[in-house]
This record gives C-alpha cells, sequence and structure tokens, in this order.
C-alpha cells in the first residue's frame, strides 16, 4: 500500500490555494488544504475541497472529439488532427466574415503565461481584441 | 535527544518489529507537513511533527482499502480520541493499528487552546496540562439572547465550503444530512440559521474530541469549537461520557437507543 500527497495549486480559479492531492495506490483519492500556504493556509472553498475528483472520473474527456458533419455524432480524434480542423475553420470564417467575427475565451483555469498566449493568438494571428473570460459567461 | 527524533525512533522500531505495513505520519512537503505513510526501510529523515493533519480520518480510509492491512500511526492526545470513538462505531478495527503516543508541546496545546493535549499513555515527549479556551469562559458570560445575536454573526459569514464537514474524522456517513435539500437549501448563502451549523453540532455530541481541524479549516474562522466544546462539557454533566476516555464507555446517544429499543 503506498500513500502520499503531492503538494499543487487548485485549478478552479485565479488566487491559486494550495492543496495536496491524496494519492493511494496511484490513485488520486482526495484533497487536504495545505497548512502554512501563504496564501491560504489550510483552508479552501468548496470547489478546492473536491479538486481530485474530475480526475479518475468516467465521463471526463480525456481525447478530442469532432464530429464530421452538423448533427452528425462524435468521435475521438488526435490532437493533431483536432488543432487541424479548428485551425482551417478559424482561418476560413476569418477570411469570409473577418478577424472580428471569432472571439476568445480566457480561463480561470489556465495559468497567466497560457492566458497571455491566448491573447496574444487572438490579437496577433487572428487580428481580433475579441478576448474575455469564462468568469464574465 | 530532539523530539522528532525520538519519533523517528519509535517509527523505525515499530517499522522494523513486523506488526505493521507501514506507519502513518507527517512528512515534510512544501511549506509545511503533508501525511505520509512510510514503509519499511524508508528514510525518516523528513518525519516532522507540525501543522498537524486528521490523521485518524486518513487512517481509517487506508484500513478500508485493505481488509488485511496492519498499519501504525503517530498519535497525539486528540487523535487517540478520535480514533477510539471511531473505533466505537465500527470504523476503525483497533487490533489493525499500533500507535506511536506522542504527547503535544505546550507551544501546540496553545495553538489549539488544547485542554487534554496528551494521549493515554506517552511514547515521545513530556505531558503538559490541558489549558482552557478563553472563548468558551468569555461566552459563557453571555444571556441566551446574547449568544443567539453572536453565532448569528458568526454563522452569517459561512461559505458553505463543508469544510469543517469534510476534514472531521467523526464525519464518515455515507450520506450526510447537511447535503440534503429539506434541511439545508443548496444555493443559499449564508445557510439560514440555525440550519447546517446547529444540525452539525448536535452530530457531534458524544464524538467530537476537539481535534481543532474544522476551526482550522475554516475559511471565515467562525470559532466552531467553542461550540462544540460547551455541548461535550453539556454532555460530560448530563451523562458522564467523554468522548475517547476509554474503549468500553458507551456513547450517551447509543445508550439512549438501546434503552428506548429494550436490547
Amino acid at each position: 500500500m503506498e500513500y502520499r500527497n503531492v503538494l499543487t495549486t487548485c485549478i478552479y480559479c485565479g488566487v491559486g490555494c494550495g492543496l495536496y492531492l491524496q494519492v493511494l495506490d496511484g490513485q488520486v483519492v482526495g484533497t487536504w488544504p495545505a497548512k502554512g500556504h501563504p496564501l491560504n493556509d489550510g483552508r479552501l472553498c468548496v470547489k478546492g475541497w473536491y479538486a481530485h475528483s474530475f480526475i479518475h472520473h468516467p465521463e471526463r474527456l480525456t481525447t478530442p472529439l469532432i464530429r464530421d458533419q452538423k448533427g452528425g455524432p462524435l468521435r475521438q480524434a488526435s490532437w493533431e488532427e483536432a488543432l487541424d480542423r479548428v485551425a482551417q475553420r478559424l482561418m476560413a470564417i476569418r477570411e469570409t466574415h473577418g478577424p472580428d467575427a471569432i472571439a476568445f475565451m480566457a480561463s480561470a483555469k489556465c495559468t497567466n503565461e497560457e492566458n497571455y498566449l491566448l491573447q496574444k493568438l487572438a490579437r496577433s494571428i487572428i487580428g481580433t481584441h475579441n478576448v474575455d473570460h469564462c468568469a464574465r459567461l | 535527544m530532539e523530539r522528532v527524533a525520538l519519533v523517528r525512533e519509535a517509527v523505525k522500531r515499530l517499522l522494523d518489529s513486523g506488526q505493521v505495513e507501514g506507519v502513518l505520519a507527517l512528512r515534510t512537503v512544501g511549506p509545511g507537513s503533508a501525511p505520509h505513510l512510510f514503509h519499511p526501510g524508508d528514510s525518516l529523515d523528513d518525519l516532522t511533527l507540525w501543522p498537524k493533519y486528521p490523521l485518524p480520518k486518513i487512517l481509517d480510509m487506508l484500513l478500508a482499502a485493505d481488509p488485511s492491512v496492519r498499519l501504525g500511526m503517530v498519535a497525539r492526545g486528540c487523535e487517540e480520541r478520535g480514533l477510539i470513538e471511531m473505533a466505537k462505531r465500527n470504523q476503525v478495527d483497533m487490533n489493525r493499528i499500533r500507535l506511536v503516543y506522542l504527547a503535544c508541546t505546550a507551544e501546540e496545546r496553545d495553538e489549539c487552546c488544547c485542554s487534554w493535549p496528551y494521549p493515554s499513555q506517552i511514547d515521545v515527549g513530556d505531558k503538559v496540562e490541558g489549558t482552557a479556551d478563553a472563548l468558551v469562559a468569555e461566552h459563557e458570560r453571555l444571556s441566551l439572547a446574547e449568544r443567539t445575536e453572536f453565532w448569528k454573526r458568526q454563522f452569517a459569514r459561512c461559505i458553505k465550503c463543508y469544510g469543517c464537514r469534510t476534514v472531521c474524522p467523526q464525519c464518515f456517513c455515507e450520506t450526510c444530512v447537511l447535503e440534503d435539500n429539506l434541511w439545508v437549501e443548496a444555493g443559499v448563502l449564508a445557510p439560514p440559521f440555525p440550519s447546517y451549523h446547529l444540525i452539525r453540532a448536535y452530530h457531534t455530541i458524544g464524538k467530537c474530541v476537539g481535534c481543532m481541524e474544522c476551526e482550522n479549516a475554516c475559511p471565515a474562522d467562525i470559532p466552531l469549537t467553542v461550540l462544540y466544546t460547551l455541548l461535550r462539557r453539556d454532555a460530560e454533566e448530563m451523562f458522564g461520557y467523554v468522548p475517547g476516555r476509554s474503549l468500553e464507555d458507551l456513547p450517551p446517544l447509543a445508550v439512549e437507543t438501546l434503552w428506548q429499543t429494550g436490547h
């Protein structure tokens, strides 16, 4: 039997509370708030307390899903194929309707660096200032 | 020898004895400590003692995960008492547990305002007497109306993180009444007085050993243990029952149930 705790940062909002993921025999089974952490010192909100619960969830998506035609079924795809599809469609929409026909939604669940890259993609590659945030959806 | 070195020695002896597969204790990680299961042959250099975590709750989970495993644990007074209450309710089997008994220091006692900072026997540490929570004494000077107002103000800050419930070693029900919409309406902040908090308070009677984990986990700094300390005192005065004192004493609610059902 192996039981240990791995220090990480809560992914649910921008505060960045410190928490431990409890790992029992290779499975993540629970969360402890990190005592002594400069941000949350042993406290969490209800989302943080369940930060582990999606990791092994049976309904968690683990590959991209693509719909080959409108209304058709979703099928599993590689990241390569999915990103190619997204890039092609975004460029086609930009070509037909202009860059402001596209908007980008950043996320509190990403790091600052990832959100920086997203707005860079929006402004420099697509050419739009339509950048907003999931907290306003 | 330093206290932590003595604990490491005691843990090593227990691991080497072959009586247990592992010993649950704390390990230095990141900003403080985290629970960890040490095995025979592991380095114990990073075994540490503070800040504490609710080890009885983890031990319960580990014992349930493998019904044949025997485990050790470094236990403070509150943690031993917690295990005793859990054993009475068939949550843990004391025959599968070996404890390294650790007495708290005066500093640790003061941090928890602990009235009982030592276990039933002591392997490491020196016994220091308990202290009274000043807030409890202050509370007793309040009139009934003032007390109600005090708790209304405290509970109004609740963000319903459920941390007090989730961290508590004595909260092991498979379905929790605090998640039942009939008693605690979902999506309402703060929970309307006195739902949630007084339900939880009643449910601690005869179980809460004052480990302070709930209060330490509370993002709103609600002095939960004041309430639970007063309830514990009432239960002692009325039924002579002290949670965690012995494996033999039957909890008052169980005794009442047995009497009522004639068994």
